[in-house]
């Protein structure tokens, strides 16, 4: 198990683009050796996935990569990287995820064989532990299924492995809505935190057997969901930002058992890994409207080893369809970014990016280069992951409150009457996770929860 | 009516015990429980409403009077039972067959809630069958959300089966979801589709004209 106590980057422009102090070599890539590379995921357009569809199931992700790595190569990329996020049917039906999973591979090949594009293949399977509520996290059927699925797609041709697990998810959507900090610490910092110790421990034996690359685990499910309800003001932003650097210490746990990135492109928190663990990260942002809307579409580049377009459905738009569309946009961001630091303004360039953005959202300001720094070197400074959950809810939410009286971000009224009650909250929280977790376990919903499935049967 | 205005505020402000207190006062100053319901609790929800299409409070300010307001109908129930005063409506709501994703869908349950609509909650993976059940045990609408272009086609799924079980008549369907448009809505022979949780209260109202 590898312990990180402090920092892998010096100085805060240190953090930029295309660079980090671990890089990977997979699939004659080096990533972040000093080029950002495309990094294209796509799905498929409204269809059933049954073993009826299955051959156009097959068919779609077949014309996908193969429309995708021609324009690839018209464009000149300096190597690709292909996400298959598996559908949760595809996942459930392990040999289906392979099936796909091989003809992703074979198209790669013969691209490398045919025009010399250098590339590798991620595959992400779908959690799908949640089928059963409340969730069983370590055992039966839908675990099985997972666990399978990771193994036959590693064997079927994947470089790299991922997943977007939500190992606490069943309470932290609630605590989201309910603005309850304490709730969020809980699900993130106790719940999540374990269930990303036992998960990882698997990946990272999958991948070690069949010789790929245990890659990372993004915390969509608790960060993005948080910015996406507060897109729609359903929450506040200084609330999405606070659990943003939250899902810091989750995300860490899966580095600590054997993880080396390129971290997951939703992963939002991936500067910070990066700041941490010095290995590369994959990024989204506006490229990845094809998606979903983000505040951080710019400064999100900041920092990216892998610039993605997060996923995009196989429709027909002028330009071709939305797959190959999705590639050529990220040809072309990617290629003025690596032009940049070809030419030595990588900092230049990741500045004016970091500026345009993070002033107008919290959620922008916290992912600006020196805030990530300094927010990473105070979480990383705490002992546990509990700690570190709670050092970065304390931090972030001092962060914010800095930023607001200086000016540098621009806070309604009712933004910033939450600030000061999340601030009252965080107050509260105490040093003492045994202590915590016997009030917050009083508190929850008990019907939502496996308790024993997070090692916390004691406290039941 | 000083106990209403009280009865409001403290809806307002998401004060369960207050909201009960307020509302077992007005009972014993003989205001009716019809009066209380409307004028106090669904008068304070609208304004909740409003204060949160104008951005002043979020979700979770909403949520705790949705709660308030729920604690003190149970008070009221069993006078409203007794004048057969009915609810707005009942919403059988899930998450269709496949798809887990239910943060919108709880977003909509809770909204509609708090408009004074009786609302059954599905859950997520939602088979067809189980609508129908809803249907069968009285739901006025029923309301499906997915996530996923690749169960989003369950929705039609639904709608066929409720149309095979001879249901279609005596319900209204709405969707919503990521995916999901007024075309596609249309497409499946939906009744209405809503982009988010507040138009999903609207349309739920203008489905069944209250």
């Amino acid at each position: 198990m590898e312990r990180y106590d402090g920092l892998s980057i010096a100085r805060s422009d240190d953090l930029v683009f295309g660079r980090c102090p671990r890089p990977l070599h997979v699939g004659g890539l080096v990533i972040g050796g000093g080029i950002v590379y495309p990094e294209l995921n796509f799905t498929l357009p409204p269809m059933p996935v049954t073993g009826q569809t299955m051959p156009q199931v097959r068919d779609e992700y077949q014309q996908m990569a193969d429309d995708a790595c021609a324009r690839a190569c018209a464009l000149q990329v300096p190597g690709l990287v292909l996400e298959l996020e598996l559908l949760p049917e595809l996942t459930r039906e392990p040999e289906w995820g392979a099936q796909v999973t091989a003809i992703l591979r074979e198209r790669l090949d013969a691209y490398r064989s045919s025009h010399g594009l250098v590339s590798a293949l991620r595959v992400t399977p779908s959690d799908i532990r949640d089928f059963v509520r409340p969730p069983l996290m370590r055992a039966g059927r839908e675990w099985e299924r997972m666990v399978r699925s990771f193994g036959l797609c590693a064997q079927a041709g994947a470089d790299m492995l991922a997943i977007e697990s939500t190992g606490g998810k069943e309470i932290h959507d609630d605590a989201l809505l309910d603005g309850d900090l304490g709730g969020a610490l809980f699900a993130l910092g106790v719940l999540a935190c374990r269930d990303m110790a036992f998960l990882w421990d698997m990946i990272v034996d999958v991948a070690r057997r069949r010789h790929v690359i245990a890659a990372g685990d993004t915390a969509c499910g608790f960060g993005n969901t948080a910015m996406m309800l507060a897109g729609s003001r359903y929450i506040p932003r200084v609330w999405a930002a606070v659990i943003r650097v939250m899902t810091v210490p989750r995300s860490l746990v899966a580095y600590e058992r054997g993880a080396v990135g390129p971290s997951k492109d939703c992963a939002y928190e991936g500067p910070f890994l990066k700041a941490i663990t010095g290995y590369p990260i994959s990024m989204e942002g506006a490229e990845a409207a094809c998606a979903h809307p983000s505040p951080v579409g710019n400064i999100a580049k900041a920092a990216a080893d892998l610039w993605s377009n997060e996923s995009v459905q196989n429709v027909k738009l002028l330009g071709g369809m939305a797959p190959t569309v999705s590639m050529e946009q990220l040809a072309y961001a990617t290629r003025l970014m690596n032009v940049a630091s070809a030419n030595a303004k990588a900092v230049e360039l990741r500045d004016w990016l970091v500026e345009s953005d993070a002033a107008l959202d919290p959620q922008a300001y916290i992912l600006r280069p020196d805030v990530v720094f300094e927010l990473a070197g105070q979480i990383i400074a705490e002992p546990t992951p509990y700690l570190r959950t709670r050092r970065a809810a304390l931090a972030a939410l001092q962060v914010l409150r800095g930023a607001a009286s200086q000016g540098a971000i621009t806070l309604p009224h009712a933004e910033q009457r939450w600030l000061a009650r999340l601030s009252a909250q965080a107050e509260q929280l105490p040093e003492d996770e045994d202590s915590f977790i016997e009030q917050a376990v009083s508190q929850i919903d008990r019907r939502k929860v496996n308790l024993d499935q997070y090692d916390l049967a004691v406290v039941t | 009516m000083a106990v209403l205005d009280e009865l409001r505020e403290a809806v307002i402000d998401g004060q369960a015990k207050l909201a009960v207190a307020k509302a077992t006062q007005g009972l014993e100053q003989g205001i009716p429980a019809e009066v209380l319901l409307q004028d106090g609790l669904i008068a304070a929800m609208r304004e909740v409403g409003r204060l949160f299409e104008e951005g002043e409070i979020y979700v979770p300010e909403m949520l705790v009077a949705a709660r308030a307001m729920k604690a003190t109908v149970a008070v009221l129930k069993p006078r409203l039972i007794e004048h057969s005063v009915q609810s707005s409506g009942t919403v059988a709501i899930g998450t269709v067959q496949g798809d887990l994703h239910d943060i919108g869908k709880n977003l909509v349950a809770m909204m509609l809630e708090g408009s004074g609509f009786e609302v059954v909650d599905l859950g997520t993976d939602v088979p067809p069958e189980r609508f129908i059940d809803a249907i069968r045990a009285g739901a006025d609408v029923v309301g499906m959300s997915a996530l996923l272009t690749t169960t989003m086609t369950s929705m039609k799924d639904v709608v066929d089966a409720i149309t095979a079980a001879g249901l279609r008549d005596q319900v209204r369907v709405i969707v919503g979801g990521a995916p999901i448009t007024a075309k596609y809505a249309a497409q499946i022979g939906a009744d209405g589709y809503a982009p988010d949780a507040s138009k999903a209260v609207r349309k739920v109202r203008e489905l069944l004209a209250v």
